[in-house]
């Protein structure tokens, strides 16, 4: 007796000092845990890279501005964009799918939990690998710092001729290790999925959310190799002498951007999908209603999975491919609209008529309606072959994917934080404060990225460090760099509110959205083994069965 | 309030049945090693015939035809060992699971030869051309498969003499053979375009 009350404390309380609470995360192997580690360093690594995105900002700000010198720039915004696409957004969508698949689809915990763990240390070492090139790169030649050369780093930029000292290896290593963990977490996703569903959990009765995530990872799997494959050619060139990107030696440049971009389109899908998966986990719950057209989600996302791999060259209309080619590559990204543009009409079909309730998660999500809309249609802009050949590598390119991946996929998250973090402590983030993050973050970001725009369109190339007064930019680079701080100070309130509200935010409950998927049946935290007896399900919403057995979902299947 | 206790919600009297995490998992690792390969093939049949300066494939590639028969056959004994696991041969088993080895041992033996070959009497080294860079390349990815399938083939070998290898294995065994089968179509493919249309 007196030892099982032991073991319940430690339970609760693994652990009371520093150490032995380090420990505990050092040696775990459970999905919550690793989850939750995932968007926590993906949280930092979000705030190291925006300050870099806020220094590069500032010496925007003003023309001839010297804040910044022109070598420190362009680390700056490389290692902003690395940063931000492998060390934030493929460790969020890590996390999320590791915290929440399990749970919703009725299990105890990922199909190998070791490798769970195995990933999550890889893409932490990896990422911090990738930082440590600012003091490791210059080597014993003393030249070279962090790597320069753009996060899609064309050749033959990064030959050894032109990229000094260790700045590109590093960025080839460090993410080779964050591919691994990624390509590790993608399997261990799909195994889950596919191997470990709970009793009467058939595939048209999984959550979308789970579907979503199952297209992402199998995206992963395809499209990640294309770059690890190409950093390995890159890494034959630079240390074996191999002549693969070496234009004097028969090589060819361009084709490492067909290489970067079959995995760089992809990887744009990989990081807003997982978004579309929130909110459509959380539109219908604060809708009151079930999914607007279920099996046409699943398959207009298999969809935007398929053709998504067949567009990447519209990333390379003025590098002078053939019209055949040109056109076919237009054309097929017009053809991603029309899934796109589905998941749109039918998530405005499941709030149509429902009772809409305003809370944080929702409103999140209404924001990354409206710029997710934008951002797609400044994508079909783009995807025009000559109004591409005037604005590629302009300022209007950046501000298409920033609205997709700050607009989209940044604000799909946050919804989500919103919409799990009662689950994962117990306790719900503080309202109020969501609010001014709410704001804050959407006034700033309309200022920065719709006034982005208009310094593309006159003509501000991408990647300057700075520019010359008098060309109109000056006004339009201001107020951009204005949002940005505004943005900042939303995003503080984020990370406040995280930081505080887990111990003191309002108790919530294990199930405070009254929503319908299984992670809401456990309590909140979920205990280690997440369910004591694993459930059993009749539809697609199993709590809405249970909450009203008079009128049970499964009666109309 | 909801808790796990209730939840059972309705006992469905179906067979409830799933395939193996394992299983998928290997299907996956597959997948995502045919994208590595691809890309890799890709660049070689780009860069055919776009070297500068020779050596060039035909001058200097012999048809390695008795390892490409090696190596084929090895997904043959695989099997055959799988079979006889199945059955409870152990002997019989650990004989072709030996043979395996000895087939796969015996094809990177004439892969180093071969590159030997290349670099010392025809001078062509991973930097010569790009052919050099190409070759080694994806011969040498391919070969870095077979010598992780080597080291599984061998543990499980090493293993079995000491009778740690039992039924409860069954699965895992089928899996090295799944990988052996997939190193091998692979190489298919690598003969074909490096050995029939890069020549
Ligand atoms: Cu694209």
């Amino acid at each position: 007796m007196a030892s099982q009350e032991i073991a319940l404390i430690d339970e609760r309380q693994p652990g009371t000092s520093f150490v032995e609470r380090l420990h505990g995360l050092v040696i775990t192997v459970d999905h919550k845990k690793l989850g939750l580690m995932y968007v926590g360093t993906a949280l930092g690594f979000l705030l190291v890279a925006g300050l870099m995105a806020l220094a590069i900002r500032m010496q925007l700000a003003v023309p001839n501005n010297t804040l910044l010198e022109p070598d420190v720039f362009n680390r700056f915004f490389t290692m902003h964009g690395t940063a931000m696409v492998f060390l934030v957004g493929m460790p969020i969508i890590a996390g999320l799918g590791n915290y929440l698949v399990p749970l919703m689809i009725g299990t105890r915990d990922m199909a190998f939990p070791r490798l769970n763990a195995f990933g999550y240390w890889m893409f932490l070492f990896g990422g911090l690998l990738l930082y440590f090139s600012y003091l490791g790169a210059p080597g014993l030649a003393g030249h070279g710092s962090a790597p320069d050369v753009g996060w899609f780093a064309y050749a033959p930029l990064t030959g050894r001729a032109f990229s000094r000292g260790h700045g590109t290896d590093y960025w080839i290593l460090s993410l080779l290790l964050t591919s691994v963990g990624s390509t590790v977490s993608a399997i261990n996703v799909l195994a889950t999925v596919f191997a470990l569903r709970c009793r009467g959990m058939t595939l048209m009765r999984m959550p979308l959310f789970v579907w979503l995530m199952v297209v992402t990872n199998f995206m992963i799997l395809l499209a990640l190799p294309a770059l690890s494959a190409s950093q390995v050619m890159l890494l034959i060139d630079r240390y074996l002498g191999g002549h693969f990107f070496d234009t004097q030696a028969g090589g060819s440049a361009v084709i490492w951007q067909h290489f970067f971009w079959i995995f760089g389109h992809p990887e744009v899908y990989i990081l807003i999908i997982p978004a579309f998966a929130c909110v459509s986990e959380i539109v219908p719950v604060f809708s009151r209603k079930p999914i607007f057209g279920y099996p046409v989600m699943v398959g207009a996302t298999v969809m935007i999975g398929l053709i998504s791999v067949s567009v990447w060259a519209h990333h390379m209309f003025s590098v002078g491919m053939t019209s055949v080619g040109n056109t076919f590559f237009a054309i097929s990204t017009f053809l991603v609209a029309v899934p796109t543009g589905i998941k749109i009409f039918n998530w405005l079909g499941t709030m149509y008529g429902g009772k809409i309730r305003l809370e944080l998660p929702m409103i999140f999500c209404l924001g990354f309606l409206f710029q997710f809309l934008i951002a797609g249609l400044t994508g079909v802009m783009l995807a025009v072959v000559p109004f591409n050949w005037q604005l590629t590598d302009s300022y209007f390119v950046v501000a298409h994917f920033h609205y997709t991946l700050v607009g989209g996929f940044l604000s799909g998250m946050f919804a989500g934080f919103y919409y799990w973090y009662p689950k994962t402590s117990g306790r719900l983030l503080d309202r109020r404060l969501g609010f001014w993050h709410f704001w804050l973050f959407f006034i700033g970001f309309h200022l920065t990225f719709d006034t982005m725009h208009f310094p593309g369109l006159l003509g501000m190339p991408r990647r300057v460090y700075t520019y010359d007064a008098g060309r109109g930019w000056e006004t339009l680079n201001f107020i951009t760099s204005l949002g940005a701080l505004i943005q900042a100070a939303g995003v503080l309130c984020l990370v406040v509110n995280i930081l505080r509200s887990w111990k003191k935010g309002k108790v919530a409950g294990n199930d405070p959205w009254d929503a319908w998927t299984l992670e809401w049946a456990t309590t909140s935290p979920p205990p280690d083994y997440n369910f004591e007896t694993l459930p059993v399900v009749r539809s697609r919403r199993p709590l809405w069965d249970l909450k009203h057995p008079e009128d049970p979902d499964w009666k109309y299947d | 309030m909801i808790n796990d206790a209730t939840l059972p919600l309705h006992v469905e009297a179906t067979e409830w049945k799933l395939p193996s995490s394992r299983k998928v998992a290997v299907i996956c690792l597959i997948l995502t090693e045919t994208g590595l390969f691809s890309i890799f093939v890709a660049a070689y049949l780009f860069y055919l015939g776009k070297s500068l300066t020779g050596p060039f494939p035909r001058d200097v590639l012999e048809l390695p035809v008795l390892s490409t028969i090696c190596l084929l056959s090895s997904s043959v004994t695989v099997m055959l060992a799988e079979r006889a696991f199945n059955r409870d041969r152990v002997g019989r088993f650990k004989l072709w699971w030996l043979v395996t080895i000895a087939l796969a041992a015996f094809f990177l033996g004439a892969t180093a030869l071969e590159w030997r070959r290349l670099i010392y009497q025809k001078g062509l080294t991973i930097s010569t051309n790009l052919f050099g860079t190409t070759y080694y390349s994806l011969v040498g990815l391919h070969a870095s498969h077979v010598v992780v399938g080597l080291c599984l083939l061998s543990l499980v070998f090493v293993f079995s003499l000491g009778g740690y290898v039992t039924r409860m294995h069954r699965e895992r065994i089928e899996m090295i053979s799944w990988y052996w089968h997939f190193v091998d179509a692979v190489w298919v493919v690598v003969f074909i375009v490096v050995y029939v249309i890069g020549r």
